[in-house]
């Protein structure tokens, strides 16, 4: 690796700062800061209810927060304060330098348009203009995420629950992002096809060197997938360290409690 | 027509002036759908209630009126808007494009090349191109304002992925002045070109969807496309039957139930005015006429 990107690499991609926001009395997220660096894996954990989505949208400009702020390293190098963003630039962030993989893929995808097209769609919205390099760019994703390139031209909503998965995947990855939203990627999946996914997703993420904060209950997920985790409790980090660390030598009862209902293998 | 119960054509001047504002914004920024507060016709939405209003607030006591459906003179929905409009307003109408200063239509531009002294009114349906790949109304006006038109290649890329070409043949996507997507209404695609750069004011009334929208003359409007699958005019590869025309759009008219059929200019004012200039097609002399005088059981 030459020296510029190990400088790069250096720098945080992604800072929040005191993050809170409350929704009338209830507050949903409360000072919640960190940095994240390129190509690391967040996981963040807790309960239903701690807090966990809106931190999410709040990192994602989706929500403007009630104080605090999330600043972004952008591709040319300057740091941007999300909320000093302009809808446009924001709404192209999303379309290009960042993914977001929901929970429930029909958020994320285009049911009634072709699998090729559902990948296709950001390159379009980049200005692609030939159609035989979109497809070919389209069918080297769909083979990179393990879906037969047969099923090219068929609507997800013809696809199982793990292959539309798998094509949100490829579909949020075509722009080559350097940062990644997941919001339970493997929930609603049965445990066979939750493996699979996870397998895909480790190698992709090592792959493309991407950043990602993976929101998940699944302590498993966390374990297989990110490098640091933060727990969360009532809209409070609550702890936050490296993966093993945490899970394996957790300090806070909470986390204690957490770790410990999950059923021995 | 001594003491006529309406205003000059049919609506009151308020209602007109709030039209005339929402055709000068549409004019200022081409392609744009200006919302107007559209107003109930005595016709149903779908028989051109949009078309209708931009007319009536068009036009003038020296205007002449021309109006075609599917580019014929005569058919109900041209004859009864022609009529609508004889009777209100009281101004000329004609069939000949060249004689007419405002010209409503529905699904067609006339072949006759058009003038800077003349409007083209379109009756349009669905005034929103991205409607059918996202069916909120307020994600597509962010669209729209936001110049994110990705989505309207993926309906191309869609055509091609299922049919191996653009099988979009009506209604074809445009970007006007380099700026809005822009629903042609369901004009065939073989119009397109003739928007571009044309001379006569272009304007877009859609009732039921209360929205007008605009070609200024002379604006550039371009067919949306990819690099590997240019935009290409449909056309039927047929002489006109009834006058031999290889340039205009043809309608295909299915003639028996054992699979004849036969190809006419779908603009019945290019069609007769080109037979009248001697021009003939395969069938032409009428032999269906004849036949019906001559025949045994009519």
């Amino acid at each position: 690796m030459a020296d510029p990107d190990l400088r790069e690499n250096d720098e945080p991609l992604l800072v929040a700062t005191s993050l809170s926001k409350s929704f009338g009395r209830i507050a949903a997220c409360r000072d919640v800061s960190f940095a994240l660096y390129p190509g690391e894996v967040l996981a963040i954990v807790g309960e239903s209810g701690s807090g966990k989505s809106t931190l999410l949208q709040l990192l994602s400009g989706q929500l403007a927060p009630s104080a605090g702020h999330v600043a972004y390293r952008m591709r040319d190098g300057v740091t941007r304060d999300l909320t000093t963003l302009g809808e446009a630039e924001r709404r192209f962030l999303f379309r290009t330098d960042w993914g977001f993989v929901h929970q429930d893929p029909a958020q994320g995808l285009r049911m009634a348009v072709s699998a090729g097209a559902n990948v296709g769609e950001r390159l379009m919205a980049v200005g692609w203009n030939h159609y035989g390099r979109i497809r070919d760019t389209a069918s080297d994703w769909l083979t990179r995420v393990e879906i037969d390139i047969a099923r090219i031209d068929d609507a997800p909503r013809t696809y199982s629950g793990g292959m539309r998965q798998r094509l949100q995947i490829a579909r949020n990855l075509v722009t080559e992002p350097r940062l990644v939203f997941m919001d339970e990627p493997t929930g609603g999946l049965d445990v066979s096809v939750q493996a699979r996914l996870l397998d895909l997703l480790r190698g992709l993420v090592a792959e493309l060197h991407l950043a990602v904060i993976i929101v998940t209950h699944d302590l498993a997920v966390a374990r297989l997938l990110s490098h640091r985790v933060m727990v969360m409790k009532g809209g409070r980090v609550i702890e936050t360290g490296l993966t093993d660390q945490v899970l394996d030598d957790p300090r806070e009862p909470y986390t204690q409690l957490l770790v410990s209902s999950i059923l021995p293998p | 027509m001594n003491a006529p119960a309406y205003n000059f054509a049919y609506l009151d001047e308020q209602t007109k002036r709030m039209i005339r504002r929402a055709i000068l914004k549409a004019i200022a920024i081409p392609g744009y759908q200006v919302p107007f507060a559209s107003r109930e016709m005595p016709m149903p939405y779908g028989w051109g209630t949009g078309g209708v209003q931009v007319t009536a607030a068009i036009l003038g006591p020296q205007d002449v009126l021309k109006v075609i459906d599917q580019g014929s003179d005569d058919t109900t929905n041209a004859i009864s808007i022609r009529k609508f409009f004889a009777k209100t307003a009281g101004v000329a109408t004609t069939t000949a494009t060249e004689e007419a200063t405002v010209i409503q239509t529905r699904h067609r531009i006339p072949e006759a090349a058009l003038s800077e002294s003349q409007v083209l009114v379109y009756q349009v349906p669905i005034p929103e191109p991205l409607r059918f790949l996202e069916p909120r109304e307020t994600e597509t006006r962010r669209m729209h304002a936001l110049a994110e038109y990705g989505l309207m290649h993926v309906k191309l890329y869609e055509d091609i992925a299922r049919f191996g070409h653009i099988a979009t043949a009506y209604a074809y996507p445009v970007k006007v002045n380099a700026r809005y997507v822009m629903d042609p209404s369901p004009t065939p695609k073989f119009d397109n070109p003739k928007m571009d750069n044309c001379p006569a004011l272009q304007l877009f009334g859609a009732g039921r969807e209360k929205r007008i929208y605009a070609i200024p003359p002379y604006t550039q409007v371009v067919s949306l496309d990819f690099e590997d699958h240019p935009f290409e005019p449909y056309r039927f590869n047929a002489p006109c039957a009834l006058c031999g025309a290889e340039d205009s759009y043809l309608d295909e008219i299915v003639t028996d139930d054992k699979g004849s059929r036969m190809f006419v200019c779908s603009d019945t004012d290019y069609c007769e005015g080109r037979q009248a200039a001697g021009h003939h097609g395969s069938l032409s002399g009428a032999p269906y006429k004849e036949k019906a005088q001559g025949g045994t059981n009519g």
